[in-house]
């Protein structure tokens, strides 16, 4: 709240007289909310655009290269797994095409053969010969499988119609995952028989592991059921199924992005790979790959925030000081012109003051001398000589005559006083006091109020202007008046404060002023009085007479106590100089 | 013996009763409603003291006041106003004015101004025999 009222601009609670010509000019808050707000929208707008612009597209370039690297790697694993399965398929075919049926159902070399294979391939396992029945005649491997019928077994009437078999892959017999691959070949007359073979998968999966997948990445393969052909790193393991999408074939790779059930963002590469059930999947966490690009969206976003922090801070704050300016500018223009306004007026009041005792002095005198005749005429007379009633009315004539008199002669000293050039002259502060006490005599006396005045012995001269010292006290005199009741007390004190300087304070024990009034009674037109008649520039003028003498005003007050006006004068005017 | 005294304002009924307030207290006044008469009054007869008003229509008091200075530097003048200022006073006592003094005024300071008036005179027209008597005594191939 305090932190509040100390940031906040002094034009933006600033009281403006509703019409008339001591209007400020402008609007100032208004002012400045648009200053700010076109500066930081030119400012900050591009800014803003270029961010967003950069973020977009670079999110784009981001994802088409994510697309575009992992489309190549499916399809390089693709490559690799395709061939390494034409491999073993080529080879078996050599084995058959190399050896007739009599060399392959000697068992001798047979092992022979698989020996020869498992050199030069890695993952044969086992290599069997099975005729036209489905009976296998010869058999090499970990099992004792000689002589077992193949004939109802769907893979065997598959190879009998298409030549070639490849399995998806099964546990064996210790739990390894193995596929199997089975060549028919032909022989004359329409008969034929089928090389049979396992294969081990653990190489198929060694190869996916080398695949080196980006971004928490992960290769295996699945089959069209979605089963898992190899072990995966995060997907499952062996014949688990697994839980992704299986996607449509196509003969291409391809690149998807898949959501997961648990709200992980997948990028999603798969490619069939040709004659095998197999379907090459390669996922890698999309938040992993956008980690880098969202890193330095992070450091873009926190430059944004600090550039705009700074851009809003130069621009608030150098709004805030050139409105400030104008509007200072302004509220002294306004200042000016009712210092004008008033000199003005109080010029004006002195002609027609002026005017107006001199016209009323001759018909005085007139009455002065006609009261004074009768008088004589009585004196001399001796008939009425001993009327004491008459000579008591002629004389209270003449007394009031006197009276009237002693107006005429304030009014045409006051005409001179105000409105007039600055003349300095030394004064005694003492008799402008009393002078102005003088003023209020009456009105002191119908309320009862007790004036006291105090003037310290060590009181100099002054020089100064006696009518603007009259007018300033005055003017506080008649504020103290008003703020007190009947019965008040006044108390006038003036001493010596510093050796070129006189303070003159006027204490009242009236009304007060509320504490959050107290910095803002100097102001033109702050009036507590304005439903009673008053300007609200009383005060301020007095401070602006203050400050032309080059003294000082203070204010204290304490609500419900009273209040101390302190009149810090300097004993030589600076204007003399000038 | 009483005081010669001539009396200048433009107001009538003031004039008057001043003047016969004064008839009363012994002087000898002779009064005038215009600048321009009592010019001619000046040139005719010899006054103790004149009193005169600053503001009147025609010739003001100033320049009355000026021109009688000229014709009879002698002559004391008090200056009686309602339209005192202290410009008009400075200027007034700067022209010759041996007193100013502000309507409504007290007949007893009046009077009191006039003897003094009238003494200055004495000295200044006995200044002016003795002058005389030493101006003769010695232009005199006695």
């Amino acid at each position: 709240m305090r932190l509040m009222e100390w940031i906040k601009p002094k034009f933006w609670n600033h009281y403006d007289a509703p019409e008339g010509p001591f209007r400020l000019l402008f609007n100032f808050p208004r002012i400045w909310k648009l200053a700010v707000l076109l500066t930081s929208g030119v400012t900050l707008l591009p800014l803003f655009a270029m961010a967003v612009i950069d973020y977009s597209v670079s999110k784009e370039a981001i994802h088409s290269e994510l697309f575009f690297r992992t489309t190549r790697l499916v399809s390089n694993s693709r490559r690799t797994l395709t061939y390494y399965l034409a491999e073993r398929h080529a080879a078996l075919d050599y084995v058959v095409g190399a050896n007739s049926l009599e060399q392959l159902l000697d068992a001798t070399r047979l092992e022979y053969i698989l020996y020869n294979l498992q050199r030069s391939f890695q993952g044969f396992v086992d290599l069997g010969v099975i005729d036209q029945e489905g009976i296998q005649q010869a058999y090499v491997g970990p099992y004792q499988l000689q002589g077992v019928d193949y004939s109802r077994e769907e893979w065997f009437r598959e190879v009998m119609e298409k030549g070639v078999y490849l399995s998806d892959v099964f546990l064996g017999v210790r739990h390894e995952p193995h596929i199997v691959i089975a060549v028919r070949h032909p022989m004359p007359e329409g008969r034929f028989y089928v090389v049979r073979t396992t294969l081990d998968t653990a190489r198929i999966a060694g190869l996916l592991l080398e695949v080196e997948v980006t971004g928490a990445g992960d290769a295996f393969l699945i089959n069209r059921d979605g089963i898992l052909q190899t072990r995966s790193r995060h997907h499952g393991n062996v014949l688990e199924k697994v839980a992704l999408p299986v996607p449509s074939y196509s003969e291409k790779s391809e690149v998807m992005e898949y959501t997961t059930p648990d709200g992980r963002e997948l990028v999603l590469g798969y490619a069939f790979i040709k004659d095998s059930p197999f379907i090459l999947m390669i996922t890698k966490q999309k938040t992993d790959l956008m980690r880098v690009w969202r890193e330095r969206q992070w450091k873009l976003l926190v430059f944004l925030t600090i550039s705009i922090a700074g851009a809003m801070l130069v621009i608030v704050g150098v709004s805030t000081y050139l409105v400030t300016q104008v509007y200072e500018a302004d509220v002294r223009r306004v200042a000016a012109l009712h210092q004008i306004e008033h000199a003005n007026k109080m010029a004006s009041i002195g002609r027609l003051a002026a005017g107006v005792a001199h016209e009323i002095n001759n018909p005085l005198a007139i009455i002065n001398e006609k009261a004074g005749l009768i008088k004589d005429l009585f004196t001399f007379r001796k008939m009425y000589a001993e009327d004491r009633k008459l000579m008591g009315l002629v004389d209270s004539i003449v007394t009031s005559v006197d009276r009237c008199a002693t107006i005429t002669r304030r009014l045409l000293s006051f005409a001179r006083h105000v409105g007039g050039d600055s003349k300095v002259q030394r004064l005694r502060v003492g008799e402008i006091i009393e002078e102005v006490l003088g003023f209020l005599q009456k009105e002191a006396d119908y309320r009862s109020i007790d004036v006291s005045v105090e003037v310290a012995d060590n009181v100099p001269e002054v020089e100064c202007d006696r009518g603007r010292l009259q007018q300033i006290l005055l003017n506080i005199v008649n504020n103290a008046f008003a703020a007190m009741s009947d019965g008040g007390h006044l108390g006038v004190r003036v001493h010596r404060a510093g050796p070129d300087r006189i303070s003159i304070a006027v204490s009242d024990d009236g009304c007060g002023i509320p504490e959050g009034d107290l910095h803002r009674i100097f102001e033109p037109f702050f009036s507590t009085k304005t439903q009673k008649g008053g300007t609200g520039l009383g005060l301020s003028i007095t401070y602006s007479l203050v400050k032309e003498m080059g003294g000082d005003i203070d204010v204290k007050s304490v609500q419900g106590q009273g209040t101390t006006f302190t009149i810090m004068l300097p004993l030589k005017s600076k204007s003399t100089g000038a | 013996m009483g005081e010669r005294i001539l009396l200048i304002d433009d107001e009538v009924d003031f004039l008057e009763t001043l003047s016969e307030r004064m008839r009363t207290r012994g002087m000898d006044v002779t009064t005038s409603t215009s600048a321009e008469e009592a010019l001619a009054k000046v040139e005719e007869q010899s006054f103790d003291a004149v009193v005169l008003d600053l503001m009147m229509p025609g010739m003001d008091g100033l320049q009355a006041l000026k021109i009688m200075k000229e014709k009879k530097p002698e002559l004391q003048i008090i200056l009686l106003t309602g339209h005192a200022t202290v410009q008009k006073g400075v200027e007034a006592i700067k022209l010759g004015a041996s007193e100013f003094l502000e309507k409504p005024a007290n007949i007893e300071v009046l009077t009191e101004k006039i003897k003094k008036a009238q003494a200055q005179k004495m000295i200044l027209v006995e200044k002016q025999a003795e002058e005389k008597i030493k101006r003769i005594m010695t232009d005199k191939p006695w």
